[in-house]
């Protein structure tokens, strides 16, 4: 058992500051379960998003020591202890109070995305190594951390003209389901604005799911938008052998 | 009249509650062409659904040809100790392949068989291989799907919304009072018909697989405005949660580890299951295995941590890392342990409220006119003890039948209920009095003591005296409550979230401590050591709560209705087949093991 001093950030839209705590923590602990001490003991009202505290609903996403992660799967053994360890709210979405912030723009996002529209007259036969592409995006458990990490929206805040990371795999989930007919693709590269995205990897870096977003979604997604809008050879040769989108 | 502000929404249906019980529900009633609301207490897709891992139980016959509706029935009933509502186990055995393949076509990507089907596994209880899955992250695949269908189909949802009351005009349902979590608005819902589908209640134990939302409000709710509950005495003690670190001591580690060979073992290697059910071993039902575990820890074989060994190490690391992928994680991050290479450290965690809101089997219309419940929070459906995989099954069966329900309610009723202001101003006087008072004692000291008592006195075994001690307490905690103070402002302020759900706590601890005095027997998950058998007598009834005007429960017990000739003769004839077929389970699963 030792006292570990927490730097967490106490406030609303209109400002605020870091509040130093001192913890006594034990073993296995994880970072949410010291924000549960501060708010059993010294701070009632300290606000947090949290739900299965099982890295599984991804609620209780927050930047600790600066780095986008979930609370409750960062052990304080893997921080340096010994140095204040700062808990802050997401940058990339505005603040509502202490560590819950405002994600509904995700919300906005997810609903102009075209739903599953399956092939007419199937009969409903699937592979796995068909689905197991598209199973690897529907892993995501919409903590949001690539949201934060991706500087378009981050440092950019191009909300307005950018879907981000989650709305790609996403997207991608939809356009790689092996039985879909709807074609996403104009809206990825129009409204989702998937051309922002450079390929940093930042997203796939803090991934809880270790989802390959870059590799996997995001960089088949600019090829097909390559060959929908910028070879149309190509594009007309499909056509005349009647080959379909996926 | 209050001066304190609240907004106002209308629809023909509220549902309470986003998981998959709530969103099947607001489905059935807008696909109906009805005005729905969806209140959720978190965000959107956060429910404790997505813990669901191991799969939705469902006789599709995709793998074992044999497999039957009948089949599923004898089951559930038969997992249930008889005490089911007859008539849910029989709708949900016909209806679950239906709705699983619905969940399909609206783009749901299960596991596939080498012929493109679905892929079905065995679990606890089940004779055949039913359990369709996703991995072991099934539950998470089930909401997204029936979030984006909801979505789009145009219903409105209001996420981060706790309902504090439920409102009536008479004995009519007429609506729901509640707080906006992020800023603490108020906010009234005006409804011809309320759909409670919030889930367990697992947060009133200290050894909990359930999430902060489990409360028990659905229940609680229902229960205020009059609805009865039933069979709240049986509460399911998942036999495999994480024991070590403290922090997720509770952490549900999901059936299909020993649906695919886990293997549990005591601190000297003994294979424990040889003791407490040599036919059935490791996939015995859950009550059993629980009892198992804990009787072995009790007796001075437990692991150093105070659990059993669960050990899938054996198998080829890929093997498990595919089929368990979930566990791989949690175990490697959370407890850093690698069980490709080491066994598991597991005990007994609070996990599932077979009892519930009592409802109509096919409408899921409680006896409060316009209420409905559905999925954990409603009863009757699991009887005794719940199958693994039938809870996500519950929640798409029920789910649907209580949309359907509600809209036919709706489309008949006479007139739109009204709402007198003096209940909405009491609704809001409960949640302003906390910021008012001048004591020192919050919640979370009750909540901690509540917690406490219920897992020592309520617990996995119980006896009269320990259970009259647990009542006495809960009446203790409840003057305690009425006194909790709130600091700071309503803006996300969790300390006075608390002192709302703690209130709901308590009235579903006072329901299971009450009826599991009454029950003087041990059946299913009720385990009384001073009646440690089954009685013919006590088999003949359920126990159903209402709350008194006093605000104490009273506990009737209630004969169960005659089950009709044709599904008596559908367990006559299942009982037959049965050793033969666990026979065939048998070799089948030490096949897995060996694979």
């Amino acid at each position: 058992m030792a006292d570990v001093k927490f730097r967490v950030f106490r406030g609303n839209a209109e400002g605020g500051e870091e509040v130093d705590y001192s913890v006594t923590v034990g073993e296995g602990m994880v970072v949410l379960d010291a924000m549960f001490r501060i708010q059993e003991t010294v701070a009632p009202d300290l606000a947090i998003r949290w739900n299965c505290k099982a890295a599984k609903c991804g609620s209780c996403s927050a930047e600790i020591n600066g780095k986008p992660a979930l609370m409750c799967k960062t052990r304080l053994d893997s921080l340096d202890t010994t140095k204040p360890v700062t808990v802050r709210p997401m940058r990339a979405f505005p603040i509502i109070k202490d560590l819950v912030t405002d994600v509904s723009f995700n919300y906005k996002v997810n609903k102009s995305i075209p739903p599953f529209k399956p092939k007419p007259g199937t009969d409903w036969k699937m592979f796995q190594e068909d689905v197991d592409r598209p199973q690897e995006f529907r892993k995501c458990i919409e903590c949001f951390l690539c949201q934060d990490t991706c500087h378009v929206l981050r440092d950019h805040g191009k909300h307005e003209v950018f879907g981000g990371p989650r709305w790609f795999i996403r997207a991608a989930s939809l356009e790689m389901h092996p039985l879909d007919v709807e074609d996403r693709i104009p809206m990825i590269k129009d409204k989702l604005g998937l051309g922002y995205c450079n390929i940093t990897k930042c997203c796939t870096e803090v991934c809880p799911e270790h989802i390959k977003i870059t590799d996997n979604a995001i960089i088949p997604l600019k090829e097909r938008v390559v060959d929908e809008f910028y070879d149309p050879i190509g594009k007309a040769f499909r056509k005349l052998i009647g080959a379909g989108k996926k | 009249m209050s001066t304190v502000t609240y907004e106002t929404h209308e629809h023909d249906v509220i549902v309470i509650g986003a998981g998959g019980a709530g969103l099947r529900a607001a489905i059935e009633a807008s696909n109906l062409g009805l005005s729905v609301g969806l209140i959720c207490k978190s965000l959107l897709g956060k429910a404790h659904t997505v813990m669901a891992e191991g799969g939705v139980a469902a006789a599709m016959a995709t793998v074992d040809q044999d497999d039957s509706w009948q089949t599923h029935f004898y089951d559930t009933m038969n997992g249930g100790k008889m005490m089911n509502n007859w008539r849910m186990a029989q709708l949900h055995a016909q209806q679950a392949p239906d709705r699983v393949k619905e969940l399909q076509e609206w783009g749901a990507l299960f596991d596939r068989t080498k012929s493109g089907d679905f892929l079905q596994r065995d679990f606890g209880g089940h004779q055949f291989r039913r359990l369709c899955h996703v991995g072991d992250r099934t539950g998470l695949e089930m909401i997204r799907t029936l979030q984006d269908k909801g979505v789009h189909m145009g219903i409105e949802v209001y996420m981060e919304c706790a309902i504090t009351r439920l409102l009536k005009d008479g004995d009519q349902i007429a609506g729901a009072f509640g707080y906006f979590r992020p800023d603490g608005r108020f906010v009234m819902y005006k409804a011809k018909a309320v759909i409670l589908a919030c889930g367990g209640l697992g947060r009133a134990y200290k050894v909990t697989s359930n999430s902060w939302e489990c409360t028990g409000d659905g229940h609680a709710l229902g229960y205020e405005a009059g609805a009865e509950l039933v069979d709240m005495e049986f509460v399911q003690f998942h036999p495999t949660g994480m024991v070590w670190p403290p922090g997720v001591a509770g952490l549900l580690v999901t059936e299909a580890v020993r649906g695919e060979g886990g293997k549990l073992t005591n601190k000297d290697g003994e294979r424990i299951m040889t003791k407490y059910d040599p036919d059935r071993m490791e996939l015995s039902t859950r009550d059993v295995v629980a009892r198992a575990i804990y009787t072995e820890v009790k007796e001075g074989r437990g692991t150093p941590h105070g659990g059993c060994f669960l050990d899938v190490s054996y198998k080829p690391a890929e093997t498990v890392i595919r089929k368990l992928p979930s566990m791989y994680h949690q175990f490697k991050e959370l407890a850093n342990v690698d069980i490709t290479k080491e066994a598991m450290e597991v005990g007994p965690t609070t996990h599932y409220a077979m009892g519930g809101v009592k409802v109509d089997a096919d409408t899921g219309m409680t006896c409060v006119p316009g209420l409905f419940a559905a999925g954990e929070c409603s009863g009757g459906m699991h009887g005794g003890n719940r199958l693994g995989g039938n809870s996500l099954s519950d929640l798409i069966v029920f789910g649907r039948l209580a949309g359907l329900g509600a809209a036919q309610y709706v489309k008949g009723i006479a007139k739109a209920p009204a709402i007198n202001q003096t209940v909405v101003d009491d609704a809001i006087k409960e949640m302003t009095d906390p910021f008012e008072r001048t004591t020192t004692e919050t919640a979370y000291d009750v909540h901690a003591e509540l917690q406490d008592s219920m897992q020592m006195n309520v617990g996995i075994f119980r006896t009269e005296d320990d259970l009259q001690l647990g009542l006495a307490n809960i009446q203790k905690y409840k003057e305690r409550a009425s006194k909790v103070v709130a600091k700071g402002g309503r803006a996300f302020n969790p300390g006075w979230h608390l002192t709302r759900e703690l209130k709901n706590m308590l009235a579903v601890s006072e329901a299971i401590a009450s009826a599991a005095i009454l029950r003087k027997e041990s059946r299913g998950a009720h385990s009384r050591l001073d009646f440690k058998d089954p009685s013919e007598e006590q088999a003949q009834v359920n126990y159903v709560v209402k709350r008194g005007d006093d605000g104490n429960a009273i506990v009737t017990p209630v004969p169960k209705a005659a089950m009709p000739a044709d599904l008596q003769k559908i367990l006559g004839e299942q009982k037959d087949l049965q050793p033969q077929r666990e026979e065939n389970k048998k070799t089948r699963l030490a096949q897995t093991a060996k694979e």
